[in-house]
């Protein structure tokens, strides 16, 4: 019976999940940003601007991991607008760097569902950025000086290697070649280049740091990179859907910030730790509401409401699917095994590139997160109970069956009890593991402690990033006490006796 | 129920574990397969119960031929006892013993009646019945696993080295016991052991095997006054060496 009435409450979790999805397809002006200061800073605007339309509810999104998932969300309707820049759209999302400038994106844009808007007035422009001291050291002025330095030590953003606008093209471009490459987070780059540990980074010339670290920008000398005039990239259907905040937001942002602004909005947030939503609001006149410690409690309550859920289902999920499936991989040698294979190469796809394919299927938000978290979780379910229950002395399943049990009969009393211990610490781990995998959800707006993190990373918040990081180690250790304790309840005493774990 | 085997060979891989088996095994008899490990009596054992099939011959159970493909039919007349009793270790004595008869659907009363009829037949106090298989000594063990095996009362029980790791003095008042059950129940018994002492004090009749084959078949007694080879006087010698020990100084 209590088997029953525990099955039954995850099918009304998900159930309930299914509900709640279908209720928020409620018309709402959703707002998205990247995980990046100035994104966040643009996304708070536009949404601020929204706001003060008042012409529907604003649902945020920001922190999106990756320009794809941003782009993949805003193409599949999940989001309406984010901030882009012409650069990006032409080499990331276009793939052809001849179509520069606003209007050429926008005519080759048209009838794909999206557009952009005019220029919003400044140009984030990719650059290459050493300390000052390093350049005068090498006299370093220009790109092409890095020829004479191969042995420079470089890092970049997540992407920088591959995309064509980056180091790729530039290496094509100016020939240059550096020994050793390294892919940094974005917000952590300025600390790494300051403390010595690396040479080169990659910039944006808006980047409010570049002044407070003392930092050289090399000069551009082939005009290798492209423009990047930040717009607002929007569905096509934005202007009909919500004609009045269109004519406010062309109204406040069109041609409405300079690079200098720009810069000294970044540096608000990132220098002298203002929140977004504040600086935003220098920018809108908006109120920015709460703020301050209340805030922080109040979105840790929520986040652990949020991360609680992802991990609830998508590891409650995993078990229902996950024990069957390691049943079967111990069962059926073909079938069986191919299926544990699978469960495998999941794991071995990158947690972020995960999240990026589940997002056309998907879309962003809670769905795709716990699909991906889900699939991460099973894995050690999965192979835990396949090594449980192949581990079985043979005997003891042979006496079953000559004792007149059926092959049903057999797994629910002898063998599942059997492995009960290790299918329970596959389960641990997949719990444990899954509270920290699900940190990442926030990149794909999925909510979660990982909001937190995320945001702490734009606004170069240690407390903003512990707070979401500090609750997810508790959680982990939370859910590591209570399947101690559920041990107790699943695992046969008479197992945990002969495994000397009396009790 | 008599069990016979017909021509019976089996190999695994390279080895031939039993040649050119044929003998009877009377109904309500206490039959002792005798050999040294590896002679091929647990193969056959393992025929009896349908866990393997014979290469060539046949192995029939009360006339109807004995396959793994059907194993089923046949099995609810077999209890079978192992050498460490083969119990499983998250179940109680008690869940132990009434697993087979839960899963034929018996009722709650039918099943502790017949519990405490194997109680008082192996001496086992209600108290012990709540335990777990590792809290129990060895020859308790066995017990349990007798119990088991007599669960749904079928008329063929067979044990394949019940007593085998068990201390000499515990080993000697369970075949005591054994026996007279084995009187009382009327049982057709096929016991499989390598000591020679353990065959004669228990078994009706001896089938001394060795490399595969069958030696001898008959009581203790024929063995004994008219060995069918020099090997049959040479097991028994064998054996018996430790008892007359003083003769050899």
């Amino acid at each position: 019976m209590r088997r029953r009435s525990r099955n039954v409450s995850l099918a009304a979790l998900a159930l309930g999940w299914l509900v709640c999805n279908v209720a928020s397809a409620q018309e709402t002006i959703r707002v998205g940003s990247k995980s990046f200061t100035e994104n966040f800073i643009l996304g708070e605007i536009i949404a601020q601007v929204a706001e003060q339309v008042g012409e529907a509810p604003v649902d945020r999104n920001m922190g999106l991991g990756a320009t794809a998932i941003a782009f993949e969300a805003l193409k599949a309707g999940e989001i309406d607008i984010y901030p882009e820049y012409t650069g990006t759209i032409s080499f990331t999302i276009l793939n052809d760097g001849n179509v520069t400038g606003v209007d050429a994106i926008r005519e080759q844009l048209a009838g794909s569902g999206v557009t952009i808007s005019d220029s919003i007035g400044f140009s984030n422009t990719s650059a290459l950025a050493v300390t000052t001291a390093v350049a005068e050291q090498l006299d370093l002025r220009t790109i092409s000086d890095l020829k004479r330095h191969s042995e420079l030590t470089g890092a970049f953003g997540p992407g920088y290697l591959d995309r064509p606008d980056g180091w790729p093209g530039l290496q094509q471009a100016y020939g240059v070649t550096l020994a050793d490459m390294r892919i940094i987070e974005h917000s952590l780059k300025y600390d790494a280049i300051s403390q010595g540990e690396i040479d080169l980074i990659d910039v944006y010339t808006t980047d409010a740091k570049l002044q407070r670290f003392d930092l050289r920008i090399l000069d551009d000398d082939l005009g290798f990179f492209a423009d990047y005039q930040a717009v607002m990239f929007v569905r096509e259907d934005f202007a009909d859907r919500f004609p009045r905040t269109w004519q406010a937001l062309r109204e406040a942002l069109v041609g409405g910030i300079d690079n200098a602004r720009m810069s000294g909005m970044n540096a608000a947030v990132d220098l002298d730790g203002d929140s977004t939503p504040a600086v935003a609001a220098g920018f809108t006149g908006a109120s920015s509401g709460a703020t301050g410690d209340i805030r922080i409690w109040r979105d840790i309550a929520q986040h652990t409401v949020d991360h609680l859920y992802l991990v609830l289902v998508a590891v409650g999920l995993a078990v229902v699917a996950g024990i069957p499936l390691g049943v079967m991989a111990a069962r059926l040698k073909t079938i069986g095994r191919a299926a544990l294979v699978s469960v495998e190469v999941v794991q071995t796809i990158p947690s972020l590139a995960l999240l990026v394919f589940m997002i056309p299927i998907f879309g962003i938000g809670q769905s795709p997160a716990l699909v991906a978290l889900f699939l991460y979780a099973l894995l050690p379910i999965v192979r835990n109970t396949y090594i449980g229950i192949v581990g079985i002395d043979p005997q003891l399943i042979e006496m079953s069956r000559l004792l007149g049990l059926d092959r049903m009969q057999t797994l629910r009393r002898i063998e599942l009890p059997l492995a009960s211990m290790t299918i329970m610490a596959g389960v641990k781990t997949s719990a444990v593991i899954t509270v920290g995998t699900a940190t990442l959800a926030a990149f794909i707006g999925g909510g979660g402690y990982g909001t937190l993190i995320v945001r702490g990373l734009a606004l170069n918040d240690n407390e903003l990033i512990l707070a979401g990081a500090l609750p997810a180690a508790i959680m982990a250790m939370a859910f590591h006490a209570a399947f101690e304790m559920l041990d107790r309840v699943v695992v046969p005493r008479g197992l945990r006796i002969s495994l000397g774990q009396a009790g | 129920m008599m069990i016979s085997f017909d021509g019976v060979s089996r190999r695994f891989g390279t080895t031939a574990a039993v040649v050119d088996f044929s003998c009877e095994f009377a109904s309500g008899k206490t039959h002792v397969l005798l050999g040294s490990s590896g002679c091929g009596k647990t193969t056959l054992l393992r025929m009896v119960l349908g866990l393997i099939d014979p290469d060539t011959g046949d192995v029939t159970v009360d006339g109807r031929k004995m396959q793994v493909s059907s194993r089923h039919e046949l099995n609810d007349q077999m209890g079978y006892v192992v050498q460490e009793g083969g119990l499983f270790p998250h179940l109680s004595v008690r869940q132990n013993v009434t697993l087979g008869a839960e899963a034929r659907g018996w009722t709650v009363e039918r099943i502790t009646e017949r519990v405490n009829v194997l109680r008082n037949l192996v001496g086992f106090d209600d108290d012990m019945m709540d335990r777990f298989p590792v809290e129990l000594s060895g020859g308790q063990r066995q017990r349990v696993s007798l119990m088991r095996a007599l669960m749904t009362d079928p008329p063929i029980l067979l044990l394949d080295e019940p007593l085998g790791s068990l201390d000499p003095m515990v080993r000697d008042d369970l075949q005591r016991q054994l026996k007279r059950i084995f009187q009382a129940l009327g049982k057709t018994v096929l016991f499989v052991t390598h000591d020679i002492r353990e065959a004669a004090f228990l078994g009706e009749t001896i089938t001394l095997m060795t490399d595969g084959q069958l030696v001898q078949h008959g009581a203790f007694s024929e063995l004994a006054q008219n060995p069918a080879s020099e090997f049959v006087t040479r097991f028994l010698r064998a054996q018996d060496m430790p008892a007359n020990w003083k003769r050899y100084f």
